[in-house]
């Protein structure tokens, strides 16, 4: 087969689905589940922290979902999905042992490499955090290579903390600082009501070499960008994840294109100095 | 505590960051420190606010009852913070509960005699203003962000 | 070449199995479509082009190529609006899915403007690049055979100097043609771009071109440079986009747009699709279809709560600032090639060079 060939077979292949099974389901919030899937025959599957699949429910449709485990587990593909649409609830009706569609892994991913050697700052709220979490488990297994690690996150109430339990685990290390708040609480709420950003500038990070993951709502990433720029984190250093309609997921449709960035492969994870044209702008 | 003391709290305060060190040490000689344990209410909404508080350790929640729903927390003011400026715009009366969520130990300085210097001394009213000024509009900012509810449902 | 030798070409590339596609008159548009021979192709018609005009009317010469661009692009063959993908159906544990075997017919393009061999290149730019390919448009591409004509007149709404894609054809093509008609003479000054096209040029009967004939082509396509019905400065046309798009004009154009994405379907660089899962009835069979799609609709933009794009504003200044701007921080080039075909079929007649126009004078944030 010719070079030629041979990426044309691949592309192809990207477009068709493999199907997978679900092996577990668990219920993380009260329209939030994680799926575990494995495959259905033999298969090789590895991902970078930060990237997603197509997820295909027959005969319904298809939706782009990120990876939310750990990058080390090659056996098993874990999502974790709100949800919210005809697809998303779908996917949320089937049963262990019943098959789903799988295209990917698809995008970029959380900038490692630049980080070597220095402070690493995530900002996450809402669902923000299921894309970061297997950047979490990236961070913890290569500990020595990066400096101060925050952890800082924001959800609506308690009853949306996403990954509580793990959170938790997670705070418990001596090596890893980790806040938490809620937008709102009720009494008995012990934790920290206010917005995420109200964390940053408590955070334990050198603004000159940090290097910050941001993932969540729009909104809350716009004002986290915002204070750390206030801090001194300058535009490269941000990396941000945006989300736009997907279709294709290997950039031939032109919908997931934010500016001049097709967010599924020059995304969804990106560094603010290339979008600063367009983040923030409205209807972009 | 001694009065090297608490200036050496309010040097490292970032409230009074850059304040000239004569009204840091005019500060420290009316500064006492206060401590509260956990649970125990540091003000509550309506009485006179005659305090001025800045948080050195632990966290204090600001609350709000409403009938219909009971207790409800509208932010978390940490160390560092300064709790509060009811106590210097009249009725100088506090407008939320608040609670040490955790052992809180302040910097506390009478708004009496606080307010009579601001009025007396620009200078210093004006380094004090512009402050506060900054502390609520990060305030305003963050609440706004609170209110619109960026995680939805 | 003669004009009646051109029947030659036909018949070759037919011989050689090719799939001859070319212009031919049909409900009062020049498309491309099947042609069998010259008799097919829109002889002695020309086109009368404006914003939200297009009109056939006869030349007083039996022109072969005598007219400008139509509705279609050549896209439509290599880019199909149309096609499925996968079908998967229902097992008893779960579902398999096989791919569509794709085996496209080879192409011969009669009548290939220069615009429309760099519209093709763009395309190429944007499917053909590395580390994806599109399997579909690579299929066709390679196996195209491009008869290019050097056009005898610009259309009324054409700019392809202004983009530097024309008029005179100068890569992409295996043959290119310039007819020439002079009175009882009417001939083609044919040049060979590639192997393929000499191999085919050399079993027509043809006489070498003299001096004359060679000036005359020449004569043709300096009169359609000079004919030009629009013109865009591309001056720094990416920066003058990325900051303005604040800029009050898009209002003006947003109280004209229709949303009716016509633009989108004639553009020939517009690339845009959306695949479509369907079943059937019994819920037993599932397909995937890929169709072409425009930004210029409400579900475009669709993410989970609601669209990105919903005023009209925000979607016309997303097609242009695409075509003329991110595209060359895409691809390395503009997405325009300056057809006119969005000007010329806009039922409002927007057009894209006026638009331009009003931005750059309007600019309010000049700056290094």
């Amino acid at each position: 087969m010719s070079l030629e060939e041979h990426a044309m077979s691949a592309t192809a292949d990207l477009m068709t689905p493999r199907v997978f099974r679900v092996r577990r389901k668990i219920r993380e919030l009260r329209d939030v589940f994680t799926l575990v899937l494995e495959p259905s025959g033999p298969t090789e599957f590895s991902f970078a922290a930060g990237q997603f699949n197509m997820l295909y429910v027959f005969g319904v449709g298809e939706v782009p979902i990120s990876l939310s485990g750990d990058p080390g587990q090659t056996q098993i593909l874990v999502h974790t999905i709100r949800s919210v649409g005809a697809v998303t609830r779908a996917i949320n009706k089937l049963k262990r042992g019943d098959a789903v569609g799988v295209r990917g892994p698809f995008g970029s991913q959380w900038p490692f490499e630049k980080a070597f050697g220095r402070d690493v700052i995530i900002v996450t709220g809402g669902l923000g955090i299921a894309p970061l979490r297997p950047a979490v488990h990236q961070l913890l297994a290569q500990r020595e290579s990066f400096g101060k690690v925050s952890l800082l996150y924001g959800a609506r109430t308690p009853n949306d903390i996403l990954f509580q339990k793990e959170i938790e685990r997670w705070r418990g290390r001596l090596d890893l600082e980790v806040e938490a708040t809620v937008d709102s609480a009720p009494p008995g709420w012990r934790g920290n009501v206010g917005v995420v950003t109200t964390l940053i500038p408590r955070a334990q990070f050198d603004p000159a070499t940090v290097i910050a993951f941001v993932c969540g709502p729009e909104v809350m990433m716009r004002f986290s960008v915002l204070e750390l720029e206030k801090c001194g984190v300058s535009k490269e250093r941000i990396f941000i994840s945006m989300e736009r309609n997907m279709k294709c997921a290997i950039g031939f449709c032109g919908h997931c294109q934010f500016g001049a960035a097709f967010l599924c492969k020059d995304g969804p994870i990106i560094a603010l100095d290339r979008v600063q044209t367009w983040f923030g702008k409205r209807e972009i | 505590m001694t009065t090297e003391d608490f200036k050496l709290a309010l040097i490292e305060s970032p409230f009074f960051r850059g304040m000239q060190p004569r009204h840091i040490h005019e500060l420290a000689t009316q500064a006492i420190s206060e401590r509260f344990p956990a649970g125990e209410f540091i003000f509550r909404e309506g009485e006179d606010a005659q305090k001025f508080y800045l948080i050195r350790e632990g966290r204090v929640t600001l609350e709000v009852l409403a009938p219909d729903r009971g207790v409800s927390i509208v932010q978390t003011i940490s160390s560092g913070d300064v709790l509060g400026w009811s106590w210097l715009f009249p009725p100088h009366r506090w407008h939320f509960d608040a609670r040490a969520v955790e052992p809180v130990q302040t910097l506390t300085v009478d708004a009496h005699w606080l307010r009579g210097w601001i009025e007396a001394d620009h200078d210093f009213g004006y380094e004090m203003m512009k402050r506060i000024a900054h502390v609520m509009v990060s305030r305003l900012q963050a609440t706004r962000l609170q209110l619109t509810d960026v995680y939805g449902a | 070449m003669e004009r009646d030798q051109l029947q030659q070409l036909f018949r070759l590339l037919a011989g050689n199995g090719y799939r001859v596609v070319g212009p031919t008159v049909r409900d009062g548009a020049i498309v491309y479509d099947d042609v069998a021979s010259i008799e097919d192709l829109p002889s002695g018609w020309t086109d009368e082009q404006d914003g939200g005009i297009y009109r056939l009317t006869r030349r007083k010469d039996e022109a072969l190529f005598g007219y400008a661009v139509g509705p279609h692009s050549w896209k439509k063959f290599l880019h199909p609006p149309v096609i499925r993908l996968w079908r998967a159906q229902r097992e008893d544990n779960g579902f398999q899915v096989n791919q569509e075997t794709d085996e496209p017919p080879k192409f011969a393009f009669i009548g290939v403007r220069s615009c429309e061999l760099h519209a093709i290149a763009v395309q190429d730019k944007v499917f053909l690049t590395e580390p994806h390919v599109d399997p579909i448009y690579q299929a066709r591409r390679q196996n195209v055979f491009i008869v290019a004509v050097n056009c005898g007149q610009s259309g009324g709404t054409c700019f392809c100097v202004s983009m530097n894609t024309g008029p005179k054809v100068t890569f992409g093509f295996d043959l290119a043609l310039t007819e020439v008609v002079e009175g009882e003479r009417h001939y083609f000054v044919v040049e060979a771009g590639t192997e393929k096209g000499e191999e085919i040029l050399g079993q027509i009967e043809t006489a070498e071109a003299d001096a004359e004939a060679r000036l005359k082509a020449e004569q043709v396509v300096a009169q359609t440079a000079a004919q030009m019905g629009r013109q865009l400065d591309t001056t720094d046309i990416k920066e003058l986009l990325y900051r303005n798009y604040d800029n009050s004009r898009w209002d003006d154009v947003a109280r004209r747009c229709l949303t009716c994405a016509n633009c989108t379907m004639v553009c020939p660089t517009c690339f845009c699709t959306t695949v479509e899962d369907v079943t059937d009835l019994t819920g037993e069979h599932a397909e995937r279809w890929r169709k072409w799609d425009s930004c210029f609709t409400l579900d475009f933009s669709y993410i989970h709560g609601g669209s990105v794009r919903t005023s009209p504003r925000s979607r016309y200044r997303q097609w242009m600032t695409h075509k003329l701007a991110t595209w060359i921080d895409q691809f390395g080039t503009s997405g325009c090639v300056g057809c006119g075909r969005c000007i010329t079929w806009c039922p409002v007649a927007i057009d894209i060079t006026e638009e331009a126009r009003a931005i750059r004078e309007t600019d309010t944030k000049k700056g290094s």
